[in-house]
């Protein structure tokens, strides 16, 4: 598939403007390469879900370029989004859950689109919500969870069918500093097993806590670089690949805790 | 359409993605009335095509000569002459005389008998019943006119059928009404479909953009969409097929009770019988075709 630098995604003086006011997002040009950590970040209305949305393919720019697993996304043909949908998981800044359904089925939910058979999608659902801390709640329709439980679903949801590029839009804005390091270590073992992972968020201290991690900042719709990372395949310290990857399923940071849940795959 | 499980567990086992798109409740309903109307035209089209049928196998071959004269003996004369060359003449299968009491009997209860009165003194025609090898044509008839000139003067030859020409155009009349109104129920029931697909696209919209982004196909939302129109078509079509049944009884079982030749052969076969059971069927079809080309089109609106 992927030569090991070559880019998941490329932007190239991207433009997005929302009708006819003024562009919510301007000259965007940066590439991300597999399996690294980014971090987004950038005032309230910077323009972080409008990059988003264009990364997880819900918007189309009003002008640029945007290719995404070696292929223009932007003429993309309709019938071949689903596809490219499924290599990605998505944590939307308003969860969108669906209402009728129980946190299970809403975790399950891109393994049944991906015709996942029913008697494999029980056990790493469940042990994903055991994961998040919702196992009491499995029966839970979103509406009586709050807001912190709802984001952990829509964070499960995105992570459960290990995705090739997950994108998370303030994820852990609703939760406590513990269960927000414990979400990120998920992001993180994800990221081990190959996941390009782009988090948007505000929280710094976050951002500390994944040394590795790579940073774009938006500031009113338009892109620095403070990293310098965004042009060029940054250097990285560990290689996502073998060592970590068999390790994953176990705790591999020594803390005492097991690894996520992350033994499904539906590739 | 109800919309329940696009994507909770369902029926079979099998995963919903969406909660079925109840169609509404009034889809089952208006489908069952209109697969119960589409019953009825269809059972009384076949009816009228089949008492037709029926009617024309019967008179087709008939032919009636009345021998048309005031005088009983000149009557009875060119009555006998008549049967004699009719007989000789190889197109006819039958000829017969109605035999002249069984006339006066008959007409009896309208001329009424007194005391004294001789039905004799009546003119009333000598009737022959007769029976040719093939259908009364305009030509044939004129060759048995011809053929009967010489010797039978008073002669008059009408093919049955043609007593009947009003009765087989009204038939046929009616047979197109039936099919127009069966077109027209076809075009309400798509109506009735599009409508509630549309209601229940409206109503699923978030849920459909969640499926969309992840990774969910058009064609995953519109089984959704075609599994309830299927079951709620059925479910109208089987009350509908039964009302229309019922309603078809009832009214058979009055013509018949008319005691017509007629009503009679409007008798349904079993072929018949098939084709009125397929009807909701049919609707089920049109009803899961519609809900999906309702569905695509809506989808491919977005993104
Ligand atoms: N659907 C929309 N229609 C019109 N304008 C929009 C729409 N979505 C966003 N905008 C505008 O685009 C700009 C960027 O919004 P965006 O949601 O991307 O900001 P953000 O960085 O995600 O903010 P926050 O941190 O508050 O989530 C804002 O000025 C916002 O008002
Ligand atoms: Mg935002």
């Amino acid at each position: 598939m992927n030569a090991p630098d070559a880019e998941i995604v490329q932007f190239d003086n991207v433009g997005l403007r929302y009708g006819t006011g003024k562009e919510a997002l301007t000259d965007i040009s940066f590439t991300l390469y597999p399996g690294r950590f980014y971090f987004l970040t950038g005032a309230s209305g910077a323009g972080k879900t409008s990059l988003l949305k264009l990364l997880y393919l819900a918007q189309r720019p009003s002008r640029g370029l945007i290719r995404m697993f070696g292929t223009d996304a932007i003429t993309l043909p309709r019938e071949r989004l689903p596809g490219f949908r499924r290599r990605l998981g998505v944590v939307f800044q308003d969860f969108r859950l669906v209402q009728h359904l129980s946190a299970f089925d809403n975790v399950a939910l891109p393994l049944r689109v991906a015709g996942v058979a029913e008697r494999e999608i029980t056990k790493p659902v469940d042990e994903m919500l055991d994961w998040v801390g919702l196992a009491d709640r499995r029966h839970a329709r979103p509406a009586t969870l709050s807001g912190g439980e709802q984001q952990r679903v829509a964070i499960a949801r995105a992570v459960i069918a290990r995705p090739d590029m997950l994108v998370a839009d303030e994820p852990t804005g609703n939760v406590d500093p513990d269960m927000a390091l414990k979400l990120l270590r998920l992001f993180e073992s994800l990221n081990r097993l190959g996941t390009t992972v782009v988090v948007a968020t505000h929280d710094v201290h976050l951002i500390q806590k994944v040394p590795d991690s790579l940073i774009m900042r938006l500031d009113k719709g338009r892109l620095s670089d403070p990293t310098g990372a965004l042009r060029f395949p940054p250097r990285r310290t560990s290689t996502p690949t073998e060592p970590v990857l068999s390790a994953a399923p176990k705790d591999s940071r020594g803390d005492g805790q097991g690894g996520p849940p992350l033994g499904f795959a539906t590739k | 359409m109800n919309a329940a499980a696009l994507f909770g567990r369902s029926r079979e086992g099998e995963p919903g993605l969406l909660p079925d798109p109840r169609l509404g409740s009034p889809m089952p309903w208006v489908i069952a009335i209109v697969i119960a109307l589409t019953v009825i035209a269809a059972a009384s089209g076949l009816g009228l095509r089949n008492a037709g049928a029926h009617a024309s196998a019967d008179l087709n071959g008939g032919i009636t000569v009345q021998i048309v004269s005031a005088a009983p003996a000149a009557r009875n004369r060119q009555a006998d002459a008549a049967l004699a060359v009719l007989r000789r003449l190889p197109d006819v299968a039958d000829a017969q005389r109605v035999d002249q009491s069984q006339l006066e009997s008959l007409l009896e209860p309208w001329l009424g008998t007194r005391p004294g009165d001789t039905i004799d003194d009546l003119p009333i025609p000598a009737l022959i019943d007769v029976r040719l090898r093939a259908p009364a044509t305009p030509d044939r008839v004129s060759a048995l006119q011809t053929a009967l000139a010489g010797v039978a003067p008073a002669a008059r030859v009408d093919a049955q059928a043609a007593w009947l020409t009003p009765v087989f155009r009204a038939i046929a009349t009616l047979q197109w009404l039936a099919g127009g109104l069966i077109a027209l129920l076809t075009v309400a029931t798509i109506a009735a479909v599009v409508l509630a697909a549309r209601a229940a696209l409206v109503n699923q919209r978030e849920t459909i953009e969640i499926v969309h982004m992840l990774g969910g196909t058009d064609a995953q939302i519109a089984r959704v969409f075609q599994r309830t129109a299927a079951m709620e078509a059925a479910a109208g079509g089987t009350i509908g097929l039964i009302a229309g049944v019922v309603a078809i009884v009832v009214l058979s079982a009055q013509f018949s009770a008319l005691g017509s030749g007629m009503a009679s052969g409007a008798a349904l076969g079993w072929l018949d019988w098939v084709v009125i059971a397929a009807i909701p069927l049919c609707g089920v079809a049109l009803a899961v075709l519609t809900a999906r080309l309702t569905v695509l089109s809506a989808l491919r609106r977005m993104l």
